[in-house]
């Protein structure tokens, strides 16, 4: 059995040699290269665009404006398709725009011969505006009187849901209850991925050829379609190897433009490669969002009742939208229980880059807010905050209304007590009591709720094709798609197990190509290794059964007593190699009476999901007049199920541990309050975490193998980074007494908070 | 456009190409001579992942005139690997410790671990962070990154 072994991955040694080709390698230096010109004001429409003096500089071949562009409005979220109007994405794009929401818009495109006349012309591209006044806040975006940005979307709201349980008024009734209140808020931040978004286009047989760096090749597909208004037949999308994408490419970015763009120039080949400036300011970022939470708690730390309200920014365009403050809002009615709770989440347009799905997808903001709560309420209840999360956290048994999710195991309490013991929480907790001086040390935690996929959101689907060779060999398909996370390597252990050939004998068609991949919606919601791994064991079963057939007719010996074991067709009764695989392979391939090509494919449809749960603790130093926060030691605990491959989890969490740790303390993606301009959209002045802002990465984990998986498995991926950022925030609480309720813990916020404290 | 005639060694052979005098040595080693392990991350010296060792330093290839490479000696990931296909001690020790995810940045920092490496010295850990600190990656969290940097350059002192 391979699954649960550490194996190395299959894609690593093309990466440590170079050989990995990614979008930009494959390009064919023949390609035109095409630049976006963006709007330098942040809400209005253009008047009029003059061309005339970027037409003249060598090498441009065409200048395509908003004026040109087709009037078609697409969604662009990487969501599958809802055949239901009603659960359709917005619809608020298009390839090129006159009325500018955001600095940067997309109101004209150059196409060139090469790069430096594309950036020129694009350059003395002119355009004239009217201007409007523009807005960055959410919460001032919803006023009355507040610049409008959609004319559907009264008050800019994309969207406001409740929900709720209970009867909070006369929850609250009851005496003696003591009420805490609190407003936390997240900053917009990017992902960072190093290879930028890329994608070029060419007509070929008569398709529309996309090669593009995205997570989501089949969504792509029907976006292009859309956009185009072009036969989804007719859209073919190719996507290699890619450079990290973290949710930032689960959303058509600009496919749809590069496809279109390549149309006007008669299909021949154009590429339109984002620069670092345009990945952060003019692809997606995640959500800012401010949380006001209320709780009611009886003096012993029962929760009685609990408000949330949620103030998601949503930037221009809804992109994934509400979606990210809604999953939110579950994680808060049901991480901790109480009797009562309401809950009001809005999802509100304003002037600033597009927000989408990032890393977490609305959980990361969600326990910065939940988990500082808490422990704000353990300091008024002067109580031991761990004491209070397990008395109202979420219990074994629970099962929830809508998806049917069950809390199988006692995963938060058995994590909290490996994260405890590996940290030396108490000790340190104790040790860390009453501190003064100007630097002070402290420990902090945080739990988090996560669920993996979607479904019954949105279809959970995911096909697989296997298919046999000569020697034995397997090659696997799926739409599932290999990002850095390891997909690949762990899709070809659970075929290995099915099947019972050798894992070097699988070999897995990274690359997936509209065309040929049987169909998935891929990488999101850390739903790859749970999807995709009922497509496996579904198809690994339907090739074995064909294989097992054959080997009866060969063999002459009953099916019931065959069996594939490590690439041999075995008589069970006596253990007895009857065949190897390979002999079969050609034996059938090659027959003279009835050749056959073995291949199985199918399609399995998921119609449940699974909770994910785990936590982080963190210690930091905290030098008051420098206003600085050293992180000395983090560790972070996760239930995602039985390991595939323990490594490559391992290696997963630290990244996302590593991007909860920018997240905590250095990373915002800010605007300039007088243009609305992006102001440190670039690896410089973006504070992303290098080498020397961590300590070493500790990963550790609870393996209660999930019932509902096909391999014991669930989400992995984006939960990581979901506990980190409250734990550093209640370890600087520890050190220094003071609360900070907003992120990034940096020096600038650092310093108004223990000014207002009194510490400098 | 005004061009250049640049001749230099690159991963062991003399080279002479034209190149535009504007042309990054990002732009000359992936598109006049398909090194595509050069990668592009940022293309303002802020990420590493174009970096290549020039006359046994390391430079972020992309804020480095194609016409410097004059005369110099550059070598690229491309070069690591044995004739028969042998990958070096480091590059296998990226593999064992797991210290590739999407492998964007990889090749700039496994070209920066040889610099290292070939200093011969023993470096404690927060000095290899910060030898290290030039590189951005996303996936890792740089833990296996720093890991098999560390075991390498032990093995090859401790012979
Ligand atoms: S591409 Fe050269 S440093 Fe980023
Ligand atoms: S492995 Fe993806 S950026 Fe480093």
């Amino acid at each position: 059995m391979v699954v649960g072994k550490s194996v190395a991955r299959i894609d690593a040694f093309d990466k440590v040699t170079g050989r990995a080709m990614y979008t930009d390698d494959l390009a064919d230096s023949r390609a035109y290269v095409a630049k976006v010109v963006r709007s330098t004001i942040a809400n209005g429409w253009v008047k009029s665009i003059d061309t005339s003096a970027a037409e003249k500089i060598p090498g441009v071949v065409k200048i395509l404006t908003c004026f040109d562009a087709p009037e078609t409005r697409f969604p662009t979220a990487g969501h599958p398709w809802s055949t239901d109007p009603h659960h359709q994405d917005v619809a608020d794009r298009q390839l090129l725009t006159a009325r500018v929401r955001y600095y940067g818009d997309d109101v004209a495109a150059v196409i060139a011969e090469n790069e430096v006349a594309a950036a020129q012309a694009a350059k003395a591209v002119k355009v004239e505006y009217e201007v409007y006044p523009f807005v960055l806040d959410a919460q001032e975006a919803m006023a009355d009187g507040a610049p409008q940005l959609h004319e559907e979307f009264p008050n800019n709201i994309l969207a406001h849901t409740k929900m709720g349980f209970g009867d909070v008024d006369a929850a609250i009734a009851e005496p003696g209850l003591i009420k805490f209140e609190g407003w936390y808020e997240t900053p917009v931040v990017q992902h960072c991925h190093i290879e930028n978004h890329i994608c070029y286009a060419e007509m070929q047989g008569g398709k529309i050829v996309v090669v593009s760096s995205t997570q989501i090749p089949h969504i792509v597909r029907r976006i292009v379609g859309q956009a185009l208004d072009w036969p989804w037949g007719k859209v073919r999308i190719i996507k290699p190897y890619i450079g990290g994408g973290f949710g930032n490419k689960q959303d058509a970015l600009y496919e749809p433009l590069v496809a279109w763009l390549s149309l006007q120039v008669g299909g021949r080949l154009v590429k339109l490669d984002m620069s670092r400036e345009e990945t952060f300011a003019n692809n997606r970022t995640r959500h800012a969002i401010r949380s006001h939470i209320t709780s009611y708690v009886r003096p012993d730390g029962t929760f009685v009742a609990r408000i949330l309200e949620a103030f998601s920014n949503q930037g221009a365009y809804a992109s994934h939208g509400h979606g990210i403050a809604a999953k939110g809002m579950s994680s808060f009615a049901q991480l901790y229980q109480c009797e009562a709770c309401r809950g009001d989440a809005y999802t509100v347009f304003t002037n600033i880059s597009v927000a989408g799905a990032m890393r977490g997808y609305g959980i990361p903001q969600a326990m910065f807010a939940g988990e500082s709560h808490i422990e704000d309420i353990a300091r008024g209840l002067n109580m031991d905050s761990m004491e209070l999360r397990r008395k109202n956290m979420i219990p074994v048994g629970y099962v929830n209304d809508f998806d049917k999710n069950e809390m199988y195991f006692d995963s938060l309490n058995q994590s909290i007590d490996k994260g405890m013991a590996a940290i030396d929480y108490k000790r340190k907790l104790a040790e860390y009591q009453n501190q003064t001086g100007p630097v002070r040390r402290g420990v902090g935690m945080a739990i988090f709720w996560y669920n993996t996929a979607v479904w019954p959101l949105s279809l959970e689907s995911s096909a697989c094709r296997m298919v046999l060779n000569q020697d034995g060999s397997v090659q696997l398909q799926l739409a599932e798609t290999e990002i850095g996370q390891g997909a690949d390597t762990a899709f070809a252990q659970m075929t290995a197990d099915v099947l019972g050939v050798p894992f070097e004998n699988i070999y897995v068609v990274s690359t997936q190509d509209t065309d040929v991949t049987p169909f998935g919606t891929a990488a999101y919601a850390s739903r790859q290794t749970y999807a995709g791994g009922f497509a496996v064991k579904q198809t690994g079963l339907l090739l074995r059964e064909k294989i097992l057939k054959h080997a009866r007719e060969l063999t002459r010996m009953a099916e019931f007593n065959l069996d594939i074991i490590d690439g041999n067709i075995v008589r069970t009764t006596d253990g007895r190699v009857m065949m190897s695989l390979g002999d079969l392979a050609t034996e059938v391939l090659y027959s003279l009476s009835h050749s056959e090509h073995i291949v199985a494919e199918s399609t399995y449809q998921i119609k449940s999901n699974a909770y994910s749960f785990g936590c982080c603790f963190a210690e930091v130093e905290v030098d008051i007049p420098l206003c600085k926060v050293t992180l000395l030691d983090v560790v972070n605990v996760h239930d995602c199920g039985s390991l595939i491959n323990p490594q490559l989890a391992e290696a997963q969490v630290h990244g996302g541990m590593s991007m909860g740790i920018g997240f905590g303390l250095s990373e915002q993606l800010l605007f300039d309050p007088k243009t609305g301009k992006p102001l440190n959209n670039n690896l410089l002045d973006y504070k992303m975490a290098t080498t020397m802002d961590h300590p070493d990465l500790k990963a550790l984990f609870i393996e209660n193998a999930e019932p509902t998986s096909a391999f014991g498995t669930k989400s992995l991926g984006e939960p990581p980074a979901c506990p980190v950022a409250p734990a550093i925030r209640n370890a600087v609480l520890q050190a220094t007494g003071v609360s900070v309720n907003k992120a990034p813990l940096n020096p600038h916020i650092l310093f108004e908070r223990f000014k207002e404290e009194g510490l400098i | 456009m005004q061009t250049q005639l640049v001749t230099c060694t690159i991963n062991g052979k003399l080279t002479q190409t034209v190149v535009d005098t504007r042309a990054s040595l990002t732009d000359m080693l992936r598109n006049d001579y398909r090194l595509t392990s050069v990668k592009k991350g940022c293309e303002v010296g802020e990420c590493g992942a174009c970096n290549v060792l020039i006359d046994g330093e390391c430079f972020n290839s992309c804020i480095y005139l194609a016409v410097w490479a004059e005369g110099k000696t550059i070598r690229t990931l491309e070069d690591l690997l044995g004739p028969n296909g042998e990958l070096s001690d480091i590059q296998q020790a990226f593999i064992d410790e797991a210290a590739v995810q999407c492998g964007f940045c990889t090749p700039g920092v496994i070209m920066t671990a040889v610099e290292i490496l070939g200093m011969g010295r023993r470096f404690t850990r927060d000095e290899l962070r910060k030898l290290l600190s030039g590189h951005l990656c996303r996936c890792t969290g740089y833990e296996n990154i720093v890991n098999a940097v560390e075991k390498t350059m032990n093995k090859r002192l401790d012979g």
